[in-house]
């Protein structure tokens, strides 16, 4: 029998470790793709010094970024499955373990005792999880590590309700120009409309996981991710915001129900560099690594 | 038109340089982020000498990685710039107080920056943002570390030997160019066109 605990440990330090040095293959092949129809010399350049880091990255097994992120792990946790608490001890591990392998740099910093040096906070909360509850027997876990840079251009709106989806598409447009060239263009997009002021800042961050083309299984939610892509591109953010290039790889919503008078909308950007990794786990300690 | 560039950099040979042009930097880089700019304007206020000598050196915005190896010395693990608007709020004070030749970082520098390294010949230099390893492969040696005790790895002052550090893209120069400034200009009137078409 494994020791299902040390199992966790292992599977999420190493998740971490394939999020900070290996991007996920449609990331990889739209960032080389976008070189390729670059034409302007700035734009180029910066989306050449993007792949060949990758390709760098990706052969020497370091990070890609030495902003290694702030850890969160996304756990669906099955009925079956024989651990609770211990899943969360398991990931703090994980999280100081991969922090001196990878290694990862120490990004929590405690406001008053200054920086953990293991990426873990002292009162808790960091690594951050969202936590849910499945059927069967078996753990799902996705590392999420988020740069600060990107995390600054983040934006949170309580919108009228009267301006309906026309004042949340301007919302978006408003928070994608303000990060402007701040956060490492080109960027991708989540957008979480509806819940609270708190949960449509998770939904954004959880649309980020949803594979870069893949759209979403409500075909009017469908087209207005499409046309959001086209909408922000046009702002000609570019490359690194030098105005060539790609703006936006890819514009992924999730809605929740709202209160009749909130119209939450949170907007959650990625650098080029997004970087999840994740595995599931069944109750007998068998690893089966998710498609990257 | 490319420059390829050898510290201390002379003021003379930065004021030759403009926006869009690409540099390479031989010599000497030094990291420093939000907490290393303050202490170090905080000891130039109470009459001491921070522990560099920033005159004519590349001023790099970065956090980086290292890692100590098994001989006990400080190696680059990854070393890409962070995002450099944070800087702005002392950005020109220090270039008035310090003389870096250049400083390098990401996303570009506001007004205050703009106007210091016209009047102080300082230029800044654009490195692709997250491109840490490609970074780390131009850091020949670590020099020395200030600080780290105190302000922590990303935070604290490393001094590297550099070889070619770049490419660069030139995005303040000392005629008062900004070039991300102009990019930033053209989102917002995109910003405003969409909106009317929404």
């Amino acid at each position: 029998m494994k020791n299902i605990a040390q199992v966790i440990e292992d599977t999420a330090a190493q998740l971490l470790k394939i999020a900070a040095t290996k991007l996920p293959t449609e990331v990889k092949e739209t960032l080389v793709d976008s070189e390729e129809k670059t034409v302007g010399v700035l734009g180029r350049s910066q989306l050449q010094a993007i792949n060949e880091n990758v390709r760098i990255a990706e052969l020497s097994s370091k990070p890609m970024c030495q902003d290694t992120g702030l850890v969160s792990f996304f756990v669906k946790i099955g009925d079956k499955f024989p651990l609770r608490s211990e899943v969360k001890t398991a990931l703090i591990k994980a999280t100081k373990k991969a922090t001196s392998d990878v290694p990862l740099r120490p990004n929590a910093v405690d406001m008053f005792k200054g920086n953990t040096k293991n990426n873990v906070g002292l009162r808790g909360y960091v690594p951050w999880f969202y936590f849910d509850l499945a059927e069967g027997d078996s753990l799902e876990i996705i590392a999420l590590p988020k740069g600060g840079g990107s995390s600054n251009v983040g934006k949170m709106k309580m919108v009228p309700p009267g301006k309906g989806i026309k004042g949340v598409k301007e919302f978006v447009v408003e928070a994608l120009a303000a990060a402007g060239p701040l956060a490492c263009p080109p960027y991708t997009v989540g957008v979480g409309v509806g819940g609270g002021e708190d949960m449509c800042m998770n939904l954004a961050k959880k649309a980020l996981l949803r594979p870069l083309f893949v759209y979403h299984e409500d075909e009017t939610i469908a087209d207005l991710e499409k046309e959001l892509l086209h909408t922000l591109n046009k702002l000609e953010i570019g490359a690194m915001g030098l105005g060539e290039g790609p703006s936006i790889l890819d514009v992924h919503m999730e809605f929740a129900a709202r209160h009749p008078a909130s119209l939450p909308v949170g907007v959650v950007i990625s650098c080029w560099a997004l970087r999840h990794a994740g595995a599931t786990i069944d109750n007998e300690g068998n690893v089966n690594w998710h498609i990257h | 038109m490319d420059y390829y560039l050898t510290t201390p950099i002379s003021p003379e040979k930065l004021k030759e340089i403009k926006i869009g042009d690409i540099v390479y930097v031989t010599g000497t880089i030094v990291t420093a982020r939000d907490e290393a700019h303050l202490k170090a304007l905080e000891l130039h206020k109470e009459g001491k000498k921070p522990p560099v000598d920033f005159e004519g050196i590349g001023l790099f915005h970065c956090g980086p990685v290292m890692k100590k190896n098994e001989n006990d010395e400080w190696t680059v693990v990854a070393a890409g710039p962070t995002t450099s608007a944070r800087m702005e709020i002392f950005q020109d004070e220090f270039i008035k107080t310090f003389h870096p030749g250049i400083i390098i970082g990401k996303g570009g520098m506001g007004e205050r920056t703009t106007k210091a390294c016209q009047e102080e010949a300082c230029i800044y230099g654009y490195f692709t943002g997250g491109a840490a390893l490609l970074a780390a492969d131009r850091i020949k040696k670590v020099k020395d570390v200030f600080w780290l005790e105190e302000l922590g790895m990303p935070e604290c002052l490393w001094v590297y030997e550099v070889e070619n550090f770049g490419p660069l893209t030139v995005t303040i120069d000392t005629h008062g160019g900004n070039l991300t400034d102009e990019s930033k200009k053209k989102i917002e009137e995109n910003k405003k066109k969409i909106l009317q078409e929404l």
